[in-house]
């Protein structure tokens, strides 16, 4: 049997075989030989040359902090889920096994940073203040969400795959011109949440050429959980995510995306980065869907079981209370006192939910312009109109 | 004659297509190996292979521009868009190319694309999932538009969309897709593809509509009969061009027309219907023509969607201001 060939990117006499090619892209060896991971699967430490040092000043308690956030956060994805199943809530979308990427990254930013997530970033939303019921609307179908976006500084959450990219770049355009890049201190940032799938759209690809071209503090965070809905990661691409930045003049970085302590390193990092003057930065988080693509889909037709129980054991909470108990002794105590709260927060969500009040009519017909509509308007009074001659039959009914 | 849902009835004429000529192709998101996120690719690509049901990339311009390179090679690819709010990222291959290739060749390169949009709202679902942007299409020209809105209508419509060498956006009331009706596959004649038909006749008053609203339009018609009045129901079929014969002969008869769509109302389909029939029929009119559309906002969050879906009353309540004319 002929020895497959190294690949030298650029030599013309070798050529990645397909199989090098899907092995580079699933990444066999725990994401490849470049994946950054400061937390192995089994809760050790390992040491990384470069990402240490934005770690350095995390203590105790702080990584009893972001545990407890991961514990929480699974547990109101989880509680999402069940209120679907319940059927208070149309659809939900799970983010089960993405916890460390969104707690890490979303834990890096600072409050003057603006972010732009897709429609998983339920982990993001927490580290951002947003509070879980406010996301309870989106898939109730009361709102499109209802926390202070600006406030936030937390975007509402897109479902069109890849607008958001390009509307980051131009907010981060914004913040160059506005003179807030250029110090460690006081500049500021962005960061765009995607998924492995958004990387085929056009807008994405836009999105990288314009924060390019106007050296836009944008850090491109994508969530490489392996499948768009049926359609694996080989169909979207043939070189490791990450690497693509480099075709478009910006460093690209790829991460263990269940390792919390490395998701916060790298995108500490890359926001330093932008906010120096550096940007844009590609982060591919390297993780994993652990449920369905939403509560709609059925991942057993196309996904095997057996990847599944491979990436259990990567799990992204398990490593860090491992290493919390081995390495810094924290008692179970803690462990228990964490878990009441999520049961806690499980149940908030849960009477929330159920007492969300129905819109009414009125709604529908707000704030479509700034500037009054006559056509909205009328409508408007003809419907209420028509409306309230329905309530008067039900009262003397 | 056998009794199916819609889904199962696009599935099989689908495969009655694909089985027909090599050359016809599937393709789109999820298509594949799931059979589409509702199930109406369900098996082909088991049965006919990756190159004949292409689980794309995740992204709608590559999906029509590629088709548009394929069919310029011979093929006839028909795409699947995932959901109607996903039409737009693929809109400028729609109407840049694929509309216009063949009047920019003088017919020397047809283009036979057929685009599949489940649209529409009433399934409960979030942001981007429920719109109606028929109308956009049916403005440009070099494009043919069509509504299909029961199984039979699904499962021929879809066969003689592909036979066509015109570009057709394709529309599917997704709401409609589990909903049984009699399929006859060894029907000799379906009606042509594009032509309007009488569902259900009548004399007192014509109902104008497609799609999702024609189950709405004939349960409507049903209640008014039992207070008597007649109504003749028109399924419009095709969006553009419009079969508005059969809709002006209705009109000559009854005298009053109510057309009916769960699109916004300005600049639309509906908007098109009445201004033509106005302008044909204006001396065998007895009120004036009278619409009901969804509302001139963005599609609600779905717990509004009852308010903003014409429903039964609403449309009854047309009638009643029609008659009272
Ligand atoms: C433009 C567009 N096309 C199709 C869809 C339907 N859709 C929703 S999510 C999804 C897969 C997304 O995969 P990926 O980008 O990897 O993100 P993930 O959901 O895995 O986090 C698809 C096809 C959409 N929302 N937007």
């Amino acid at each position: 049997m002929e020895e497959p060939q190294a690949w030298v990117p650029g030599d013309p006499r070798s050529r990645p075989s397909r199989d090098q090619v899907v092995a580079g892209l699933k990444g066999v060896d725990e994401g490849g030989v470049e994946l950054v991971q400061l937390l192995t699967p089994e809760g050790e430490r390992v040491h990384h040359e470069h990402f240490d040092r934005y770690t350095a000043d995390v203590t105790l308690d702080d990584l009893k902090s972001l545990y407890r956030d991961l514990v929480l956060v699974r547990r109101a994805d989880r509680e999402g889920n069940s209120l679907q199943r319940h059927g208070e809530l149309g659809i939900w979308v799970p983010l089960l096994g993405q916890e460390a990427a969104q707690v890490g990254s979303g834990r890096a930013l600072r409050p003057s940073d603006m972010c732009f997530p897709s429609y998983r970033e339920h982990g993001v939303a927490w580290t951002r203040g947003v509070d879980p019921t406010e996301l309870l609307g989106i898939f109730r179908g009361t709102d499109h969400g209802s926390w202070d976006f600006a406030a936030r500084r937390f975007h509402p959450y897109t479902i069109v795959i890849g607008n958001q990219c390009l509307n980051a770049a131009g907010y981060a355009m914004g913040q160059r011109f506005e003179s807030k890049v250029g110090d460690r201190e006081t500049g500021e940032a962005t960061i765009c949440y995607f998924g492995d799938g958004a990387t085929s759209q056009g807008d994405v690809h836009e999105g990288f050429v314009w924060a390019a071209a106007y050296d836009a503090p944008l850090v491109f965070f994508c969530q490489n959980n392996q499948w768009a809905i049926s359609v694996p990661l080989e169909r979207q691409t043939r070189v490791p995510l990450y690497q693509r930045a480099r075709g478009y003049g910006f460093p690209g970085v790829r991460v263990d995306g269940n390792d919390v302590l490395a998701c916060l390193a790298v995108t500490r990092w890359a926001l330093d980065e932008c906010r120096t003057g550096n940007g844009p930065v590609l982060i591919e988080a390297f993780t994993y869907r652990m449920d369905s693509h939403t509560t709609s889909d059925d991942a057993t037709r196309y996904r095997l079981a057996d990847e599944v129980e491979l990436w259990k054991l990567k799990d992204p909470i398990e490593r860090v209370r491992v290493h919390l108990a081995r390495r810094h002794g924290v008692e179970q105590e803690f462990f228990e006192a964490v878990d009441a709260e999520a049961n806690e927060l499980g149940e908030r969500l849960r009477a929330f939910c159920r007492a969300m009040p129905q819109p009414g009519p009125e709604r529908m017909f707000s704030e479509v312009y700034a500037d009054a509509s006559p056509q909205v308007d009328a409508q408007r009074a003809e419907y209420l109109a028509y409306h309230a001659s329905f309530a008067g039959e039900e009262e003397q009914a | 004659m056998s009794t199916t849902t819609m889904a199962k009835a696009l599935n099989d004429g689908l495969r009655a297509a694909m089985e027909r000529d090599p050359k016809v192709l599937i393709m789109g998101e999820d298509v594949g190996r799931l059979g589409g996120v509702f199930r109406i690719t369900d098996g082909l690509q088991k049965d006919f292979g990756e190159q004949r049901v292409l689980d794309t990339p995740l992204s709608e311009s590559g999906i029509i521009g590629a088709a548009i390179g394929l069919a310029v090679r011979g093929f006839r690819p028909v795409c699947e868009i995932q959901f109607d709010g996903f039409v737009f990222p693929g809109f400028d291959q729609i109407v840049s190319q694929l509309a216009k290739l063949r009047y920019r060749t003088q017919g020397a390169v047809p283009v036979p694309v057929v685009v599949r949009i489940p649209f529409g709202g009433g399934i409960g679902a979030v942001e981007h999932h429920s719109e109606s942007p028929e109308s956009l299409f049916a403005h440009v020209a070099g494009l043919k538009v069509v509504a299909c809105a029961t199984p039979a209508d699904a499962h021929w419509m879809i066969q003689q969309a592909i036979a066509c060498d015109d570009p057709v956006i394709f529309f599917e009331p997704k709401r409609r897709y589990w909903e049984k009706g009699t399929v006859d596959p060894d029907l000799g004649a379906a009606p042509p593809l594009h032509s309007a038909r009488v569902v259900r006749p009548g004399s007192t008053l014509t109902i104008a509509t497609y799609g999702p609203m024609v189950k709405t339009c004939l349960e409507a018609a049903t209640a008014a009969a039992e207070d008597g009045q007649d109504l003749e129901v028109i399924d419009l079929r095709t969006l553009s061009p419009l079969d508005l014969g059969p809709v002006a002969e209705s009109v000559r008869r009854t005298g009053r027309l109510v057309v009916v769509s769960e699109a916004p109302s300005e600049s639309s389909i509906t908007s098109e219907v009445a201004a033509r029939i106005q302008q044909e029929c204006f001396f065998s009119l007895e009120a004036p023509v009278l619409r009901v559309t969804g509302f001139d906002t963005p599609y609600p969050p779905s717990r509004l969607e009852d308010d903003y879906l014409p429903d039964l009353d609403r449309v009854l309540d047309a009638v009643d201001r029609s008659l009272a004319w």
